[in-house]
This record gives structure tokens, sequence and C-alpha cells, in this order.
């Protein structure tokens, strides 16, 4: 019982990571209707962002931790709005296809770009929360792990708040069912989608830095995995639907957990994907997703 | 008339400099052309800091050997290449080793699965490989591929007995990365040895290389309540995965093999390492005089200590010298059979013997974490 009450914690700390980025591909998405290939990178230039902040502050302490994590935020939003300002806004109006590999060409930019910068040997991630760890019966929790789960839940109420509760939420809801009704009753369109990709963002650059702090080796192809693990997460909860990513998340999050676990760990990722496969077979617009009917 | 007569003589004299320059410049090319000794290694990469050694340790060999004149009465030239610590590089690079720059020799590597990448051709092309991997198949490719490295099996038998003898384990688990040939087989070697000592293989996991995430595979571990993990991998995902054990609580002693020799090691897991143990093929507590000395030579020259990889560089150039000293030319069978009947060759990493597997004979050194660092715990001869 310990055991599956500590795989089922590891499972969702994991996953909320996930979710974090997976919820930059679904808005991205809801908004402009494409895979913004390069989110994962963002990501990844988030943790190393956090790596060098984290080397110019006091390590392990609450204060230090929630400036780099900010700092590495407000620089991926900063990040993120430039990528769309120069490889994605020229392109609007262009045939999806032609958006999504300039996204290819933009993610290989970045890993790559990266590896000149930073260089391709892996990095060690420096300690900068607090360190401690919790025995409740057998279960034993890290501050790590609450860390995860705790800023994830924090970021995505926030989200929620800001898609729901603001003008420029309720802007992104109307650019996202219609962008040209939008226009037409005075939403700027340009500005809308600069604000949601600085938003997702910065969310990747959080799950960046939530990943570095569990497994603190970064290097730029860091992102690969993760997000294409977020990006199966986003399909699975529904493409477009906020809420439907945190749930894929969580569940690829703790299906792979359980998978790696057994004895069958070296399938992780192909009993992850089958699942996904079974669910879009009978679900295809994703758990939450609604299907809808393309117009002509 | 005779300006142009002149313009002549002027035109042939500016020749005839040419050519003499040309000469000159073809004289001293003619000083002893250099032997090129080609050397693949993980130079960027997640095995970056292998590689990083593997240069310094084998350009302090061979600058050595320069200054004292050389091999033959010609200097050594190393050519080598990085293959950023991935797969699927190192054939190409042996190839253009070979074929373009002429080596009569290659070097490399650390990894045994990039080691049985590049062999093969070696073999093809009869030009000798001296590799650092250590599991067995490395050798077995061919009469041409060698090491300076011990087996996996021993490395394997080594750790099992002093898991039994020294912590005296019971129940033990392992850690595999099964997309890398030297952990697997360095895990095989140790539960097979591990079981015939009387110990009980309480459950093998499994991950595959470059992974995060442990927690799932260390929770089982730590269910089946193992005393102590094995864990055969390379430093990087060795240092992940000790901060995760402890993370989930697990106290009990992790060991490994060589595949954990780096500095950066400590620096990712740090006190994580507390109670943990490998076996290497080096230590910097040893007492031979020979290895005393490479160390005072390294440090000069690096402001570091060597790890275990730079000797073993170091001695691979040693080896390739002496065997060309003995085989008085490059020829490839003469050379390699140069090399096959070394024995007794004082390297720093210790006194080796090449068996008739093409395997050196030497002794193991079991390190264990204390006060921030690896320090030597027993040596195990062969």
């Amino acid at each position: 019982m310990s055991e599956f009450l500590q795989q089922l914690l590891n499972g969702i700390s994991l996953g909320a990571i996930y979710a974090l980025i997976a919820l930059g591909y679904t808005m991205v998405y809801g908004v402009l209707r494409f895979i913004n290939f390069a989110h994962s990178d963002v990501f990844m230039v988030g943790a190393f962002v956090g790596y060098y902040l984290g080397r110019l502050l006091p390590e392990h302490t609450i204060l230090g931790g929630i400036t780099v994590l900010v700092g590495a935020m407000i620089a991926c939003a900063l990040l993120g709005m430039t990528i769309e300002r120069l490889a994605y806004r020229p392109l609007r109006g262009a045939p999806t296809l032609n958006v999504l590999i300039t996204a290819i060409g933009v993610s290989l930019l970045l890993e790559y770009t990266g590896q000149l910068v930073f260089g391709a040997t892996p990095r060690t991630f420096p300690a900068i929360f607090p360190v401690a760890q919790f025995e409740v019966g057998g279960l034993v929790i890290s501050s790590n792990q609450l860390m995860v789960i705790g800023v994830s839940i924090v970021l995505m109420v926030v989200l929620q708040l800001i898609v729901f509760r603001t003008r420029i939420g309720t802007a992104m809801r109307a650019v996202s069912l219609n962008p040209n009704a939008a226009r037409l009753v005075g939403v700027n369109n340009d500005v809308v989608i600069s604000f949601t990709f600085g938003l997702g963002s910065a969310l990747a650059a959080a799950g960046g830095i939530l990943y570095a702090i569990n497994y603190p080796s970064i290097d730029p192809l860091m992102g690969v995995m993760p997000g294409l693990k977020a990006f199966v997460a986003a399909i699975l909860g529904g493409i477009g639907n906020i809420p439907g990513a945190a749930l894929g998340g969580l569940l690829l999050g703790t299906v792979e957990t359980f998978v790696s676990g057994s004895q069958f760990s070296t399938y992780k990722d192909a009993i992850a994907f089958g699942i996904l496969i079974i669910i879009l077979l009978f679900r295809p617009a994703g758990l939450l997703g609604k299907f809808t009917v393309e117009k002509v | 008339m005779i300006p142009r007569l002149h313009r002549l003589l002027q035109t042939a004299r500016l020749v005839l400099l040419a050519g003499a320059v040309g000469l000159a410049t073809v004289r001293a090319d003619d000083a002893p052309k250099p032997w090129k000794v080609g050397a693949y290694a993980s130079l960027t990469g997640s095995e970056a800091t292998w590689g990083q050694s593997y240069e310094r340790g084998s350009r302090l060999a061979i600058d050595e050997i320069n200054a004292a004149g050389g091999v033959l009465g010609r200097p050594l030239e190393l050519v080598i290449d990085d293959n950023r610590s991935k797969s699927g590089d190192s054939a190409t690079i042996v190839r253009k080793l070979i074929s373009r720059d002429k080596v009569i020799a290659v070097l490399g590597e650390v990894s045994s699965g990039r080691s049985l990448e590049a062999a093969p051709f070696c073999q093809q092309m009869r030009i000798p490989m001296i590799s650092n991997g250590s599991n067995p198949k490395v050798t077995e490719v061919g009469d041409y591929i060698f090491r300076v490295a011990y087996i996996d099996p021993f490395q394997g038998a080594v750790m099992a007995r002093f898991a039994r003898e020294h912590l005296h384990i019971t129940r033990v688990g392992l850690l595999t990365d099964t997309t890398n040939a030297y952990a697997v087989g360095l895990g095989r070697f140790f539960k097979e040895r591990f079981m015939h000592e009387g110990g009980i293989v309480a459950l093998e996991q499994r991950y595959s290389g470059s992974e995060r995430d442990f927690k799932a595979q260390l929770t089982a571990l730590r269910a089946a309540s193992v005393d102590a993990i094995f864990v055969p991998g390379y430093y990087t995902e060795v240092g992940l995965i000790a901060v995760q054990a402890r993370e989930l609580g697990f106290r009990g002693p992790i060991l490994g093999g060589d595949g954990w020799a780096s500095p950066q090691l400590a620096e990712l897991a740090g006190a994580a390492l507390h109670d943990t143990y490998y076996c290497d093929n080096f230590s910097l507590e040893s007492n031979d005089p020979v290895t005393r000395r490479f160390i005072e030579r390294y440090r000069a020259r690096y402001q570091v200590d060597p790890d275990s990889i730079a000797p073993l560089a170091y001695d691979a150039v040693a080896l390739l010298a002496d065997a060309l000293t003995r085989a008085g030319s490059a020829q490839p069978a003469k050379l390699r059979q140069a090399l096959a009947t070394t024995s007794g060759f004082a390297g720093v990493s210790g006194s080796l013997t090449i068996d008739a597997k093409r395997n050196p004979q030497k002794p193991a050194y079991v390190v264990g974490f204390r006060d921030g660092q690896y320090r030597l715990v027993t040596t195990i001869a062969p």
C-alpha cells in the first residue's frame, strides 16, 4: 500500500511538470491552431536561465528560489514573444503546415544554439530551494515534490483566473473562438497572440526550473523528451482545452511512473503512448476536448 | 631588345629563386615524419569528462615520449575527434581517421558501446585499436582489438565479493541501463557472482539511457527491502539515481563499477553519495612509484588530480609506443604481434600483461565516498 501511494506521489509530481509544459502547447493551439514545437526548447532555456541566476544568488533560500523562478519566467516570456514576433507573425495567414515547419526550425535553432552557447556537457543545477524530507507512515515526501505540486497548482489557478476573469483573457478566448470576428469587435489580435506566447513560455520556464530542481542535470537537449510527453499530454486531454492539458499531464506522469516501477520499466514509453492511441480511438478529441465540425 | 633581354633574365632569376625556396621547404618536410595516432573520444556531451580526461592523459604521454626523442627517431602525433557522447558517430570518425589521416593505430573509447561501434572497422582494416571499454565483447571483435582496462567479469566479481565480505550484504537490488552494453554486461556478471557467493538478488529494475526520473524504479527497489543497490551505469545517471534514492529515504549502500569515475559525480550528487562504493582502475592513493610520478606530472601540467580515465589513456599511448619500438615499424601485423606479446609493462595504472584474449591482467581498486571524495577502501588483485 505504501509503495502504491509512493508511486502515486512520484507520478503526480512528474505529471505536474508535464502539465505545466502541456498548458503552453494547448494555449498556443487554442489561439493559433498550430503546434509550437519550439515550446520544449523554451523549457530548456528556462532551466539554463535558472542555472545562471541560481549561481548568482545564495542557495537553499526560499526568497532566492522564488527570484530564480520568476526571473526565468520573465526571461522566457520575452523569448517566447520574440520568437512569435520574428518567426511566426510574418507567416500569419500562410498555410498551417508552413508555420509548423518554421516551428521545427526554431526548435532546432534553439537546441543547437544552446549547444554552442551553453556547451553540450550536462551542467549540475544548483539547489536553489531549501531541501527536506518528511516521513508520513511509510511514505517519504521530499520538499521538492511538494514544491513541484504546489507551484503547479498555483500557476494553473493563476492561469485559469487570467483566462476567465480578465479583459485580456476574454480577448484570448474571443480570438480562439473566431479571430476575424474578434478583430471586428476591436480586439487587437497581435497583442493577444503575443501575450499568449509570453504566458505559455513563462509556464514552460517554470516547468524547466521545477524539472531541474528534481533532476539536477541539465543540457541543451533536455527539453526533447519532456516536450514530446507534454505534447502528448495536451492531445490526451484535448488540445486547446486548459483543464484537459493539466489532466493529460497528470495522467501520463502517473501511468509512466507505475509502468517504470513494474517489471516492464523499459516499455514505459511504449505503454504510455499505447494508452494514448487507445484513448484517441475512443475519444478522438481527447478526454475533455469537444469534437467540432470544420465549417467550410 | 636589350630591356626585353633584361626582363627575361630577371624572370629567370625569379623562377630559380622560387625553385630554391621550394627545395628548401621540401627539405624541411623531410625531417622525421610523425607517427599519426588516431583517437575518438567523448569530448562533449553526457560523458564529456571522460573524453577530456582521455585527451589530457594521451597528450601528456605523447609529449613526454616526443621530448625523449620519439619512437624509432620519429615523433608521435595525436589526431583526436569528438563523438559528442552519442552512439552512431564513432564508426564514421574511425573510418575517417584510418582512410584520410592514415593513422597507425586507434585509441578509444572509454565507453564499451562506442568501442564496439568502431572496433569492426579497425579489425577489417587491420589497424590495432586500444580501448578502455570493459565489456568482454570489445576485444572479441578480433585479434587487432586490445584494451587497457580490466574486464567486467572481473569487475563484477570484485564488487560482488566486496558486497558480501566487506559490507555483509545479503539482499541486493539492481538498477540497470538496458541501452548500455557495459551496464548490461556488468550487471549480469555481478548478479551471477553475488548469487554464487550466497547472496540474494531480490529485484532487478531497468532504465534506458539519458533518463532523468528514477523514482519509480527506486520505490519498487525500496519496497523489495533490499540492503544495497548495484547500479552499473554511467556517472550522469548514477548521480541522479543517488540523489533520488536518498530523497526516497533509502539509506543503504549503493555500489557500481568504473562507469562512475568522474569528478562530476560528486558535484551532481554531493552528500547523497555517502555510503557508496565503486570499483576503479586507478587510485590516487596508490604507492606504486610509477603511479606517484605520473600523478605529480599530471598535477603540474593540468592543475587537477587525474581521474581514472587519464592514466588509462596515458597507458594506452605508452603501450603503443612500447610495441612500436619492439616491432621496429608500424607495419600492422608486426605492431599487432608486439602489442599481443606485452608482458609486465610498467603502466601508470599498475603493471599490465596482455593475455591471450588481448585483455590486461591488473589489480582493481574499490573506493568509497568519505569527506567529500572517493578514497581507497581496498585493493583486489586479479
